[in-house]
């Protein structure tokens, strides 16, 4: 009895040790594998299910079997055995079909010959293209971002949705519906060259930041940061820059993002409230996350030179991180070097946000005055409507100017605002420190 | 969750002969390396010279001393070391096989590296 015992305790604990195992080679491999495929089928989503049958079939057969020695490889062939077995399904079923299925088994024809070799070759780079075309601009932001999760983060549907805080079949309809885009827009599957290129990275760049940012400063719910989603960009940037480490603003966008993570721990207090930036304890601040960025922006800039590009957005922005990170103390923030920085990034790409945080930097180099005479401008913008940072920034400014009451009633404008609970019981506490003052 | 993985060659013959690594190893090695970055999950990762150049430094009840390498006295020596980071304790092993497949015969150390507490 105790023997039997032992033994079906330990035939779980094996299958558990092989479904974790199984989840790490997944991670590993899934966009290698989804893009060998879609290289292949010339379709992302019939790639992602060839992918997840295989998926399928190992979490069936590992647990029996022990895990391959080379579990890539398996997934691999195992795949494939079920694109062939797709394929011969689609041409017996398009040989009863209209014309149109006829064009598709015909593709698919073409495309045999390409498909052992797409698969049995290593086809690192093939990800390159999944990402090009995951964050392809025919889909809309949040599309792009969850499929990019899904394709190229080797996340489930329900960790993504998680991570979004939305139910998981909603989540599963935004992903089979971007995939549907996809195919009905006839995405070619590629890395784009030329002109073209320069838009589509800016893209892909985009939707990794977005996604870093929905962790960063949590739009929603009760937490300020949700760190999962901070490290999934992280993930993401760090094997973009493994992808394609010739361009600047690849390693611009990381630099900024690891800068930016490495103050994580310092940015929420003990109950969970936000910590804004010159109050941090810097302390916390991880310099193992600093060093390696003011490498990647030194790369950047480097990268930059040598193509004879001006910095771009995100090595400008990484640029104003980084001045922070270098100083020890709040009080030793390079301010004039900041103000800088934001004309040049404001020149570049012209946005009341931009300018916003200019004259946060113009109020500390040269007074609360001086900054409030840019944001007044600002005040009838109506790109900056629902921004609630504009209050914010106003109440901050007025408040050094000891205009107490004013101050107050933009702090308590700015928490109407925000959909980010702790950040409008932080605008709230700032409000009542105001009446405080005055009295 | 950061991890450490120290890498320990069988054999101390060919780490100590300060004999460079072929053209073969070394593209492997860089293979790898490339292969890590494109996975996301590579934050640091270097080999070391033979103890030759190194010393060993020691306390003990207080006073320090200085031995200056080779180690004769220590068996396995620390060939390199990769920082890894990842979702899982199993990820890390599953590259870390990844590596000693390409390295050659030795031990791989897995470490867990202590973390900031919100980004963990």
């Amino acid at each position: 009895m105790r023997q039997l015992f032992e033994d079906v305790v330990s035939a779980a604990v094996t299958a558990a040790d092989t479904h974790r195992t199984i989840d790490a080679v997944w991670r590993i491999e899934a966009p290698k594998l989804i893009a060998g495929l879609a290289r292949m089928v010339r379709d992302v989503g019939l790639a992602e299910e060839l992918a997840q049958d295989a998926l399928v079939a190992a979490l069936e057969k590992w647990p029996e079997t022990g895990i391959p020695d080379n579990p890539a490889a398996w997934l691999m062939q195992t795949a494939k055995n079920r694109g062939i077995d797709r394929l011969r399904r689609l041409k017996l079923a398009s040989r009863k079909e209209d014309e149109a299925a006829r064009e598709i088994e015909a593709q698919l024809e073409a495309a045999m010959p390409d498909l052992e070799a797409a698969l049995d070759d290593d086809a690192g780079d093939e990800r390159l293209g999944l990402i090009f075309t995951a964050c392809h601009p025919v889909l809309t932001a949040d599309a792009r971002a969850a499929l990019t999760l899904r394709l190229l983060g080797g996340l489930t549907t329900d960790e993504i949705a998680r991570a979004f805080l939305v139910p998981e079949p909603t989540m599963a309809q935004r992903i089979v519906r971007a995939k549907r885009t996809l195919t009905d827009a006839r995405v070619p599957f590629e890395v784009p060259r030329g002109e073209d290129r320069a838009a589509r990275l800016a893209s892909v760049l985009e939707v990794i930041y977005l996604i870093f940012n929905e962790g960063y400063s949590a739009t929603s719910g009760a937490n300020w940061v949700r760190p999962a989603l901070c490290e999934e960009a992280l993930r993401l940037g760090r094997a973009l820059a493994g992808l394609a480490p010739q361009e600047p603003e690849v390693h611009g966008l990381l630099s900024l993002m690891e800068i930016q993570a490495s103050r994580l721990a310092a940015r929420v207090g003990p109950d969970g409230e936000p910590i804004l930036l010159l109050d941090q304890d810097r302390s916390r601040w991880d310099q193992f996350l600093i060093r390696r960025g003011l490498k990647g922006l030194e790369r950047a800039e480097t990268l930059a030179k040598e193509s004879k590009t001006a910095l771009g957005p995100y090595t400008l922005q990484a640029a104003l991180a980084a001045c922070h990170a270098r100083a020890r103390k709040a009080e030793d923030t390079d301010w004039a070097r900041i103000v800088g920085i934001y004309g040049a990034l404001a020149s570049l790409t012209p946005s009341p946000v931009i300018e916003l945080n200019r004259a946060v930097a113009l109020g500390m180099l040269m007074g609360p005055a001086a900054g409030l005479e840019i944001v007044d401008a600002l005040k009838d913008e109506p790109a900056l409507r629902n921004y609630h940072p504009l209050p914010s920034v106003r109440g901050d400014l007025l408040k050094k100017l000891g205009r107490m009451a004013e101050a107050r009633a933009e702090f308590e404008r700015a928490a109407s605002m925000t959909g980010n609970e702790r950040e409008k019981k932080l605008l709230l506490d700032r409000a009542k420190a105001c009446t405080e003052a005055q009295n | 969750m950061r991890f450490m993985t120290i890498y320990r060659p069988a054999g101390r013959k060919s780490l100590e002969a300060d004999v460079p690594p072929t053209e073969e190893e070394m593209m492997k090695m860089g293979a790898f390396i490339e292969e890590l970055s494109k996975a996301g999950v590579l934050l640091a990762a270097d080999g070391l010279l033979s103890s030759k150049t190194g010393a060993l430094v020691r306390q003990s009840n207080g006073s320090v001393t200085v031995t200056d390498g080779p180690f004769a006295e220590s068996k396995e020596l620390i060939g390199g070391f990769v920082i890894l980071r990842v979702k899982s304790r199993a990820e890390a092993i599953e590259v870390t096989e990844r590596f000693l497949k390409l390295a050659g015969d030795g031990e791989c150390e897995v470490r867990e590296m202590y973390d900031e507490p919100a980004a963990g």
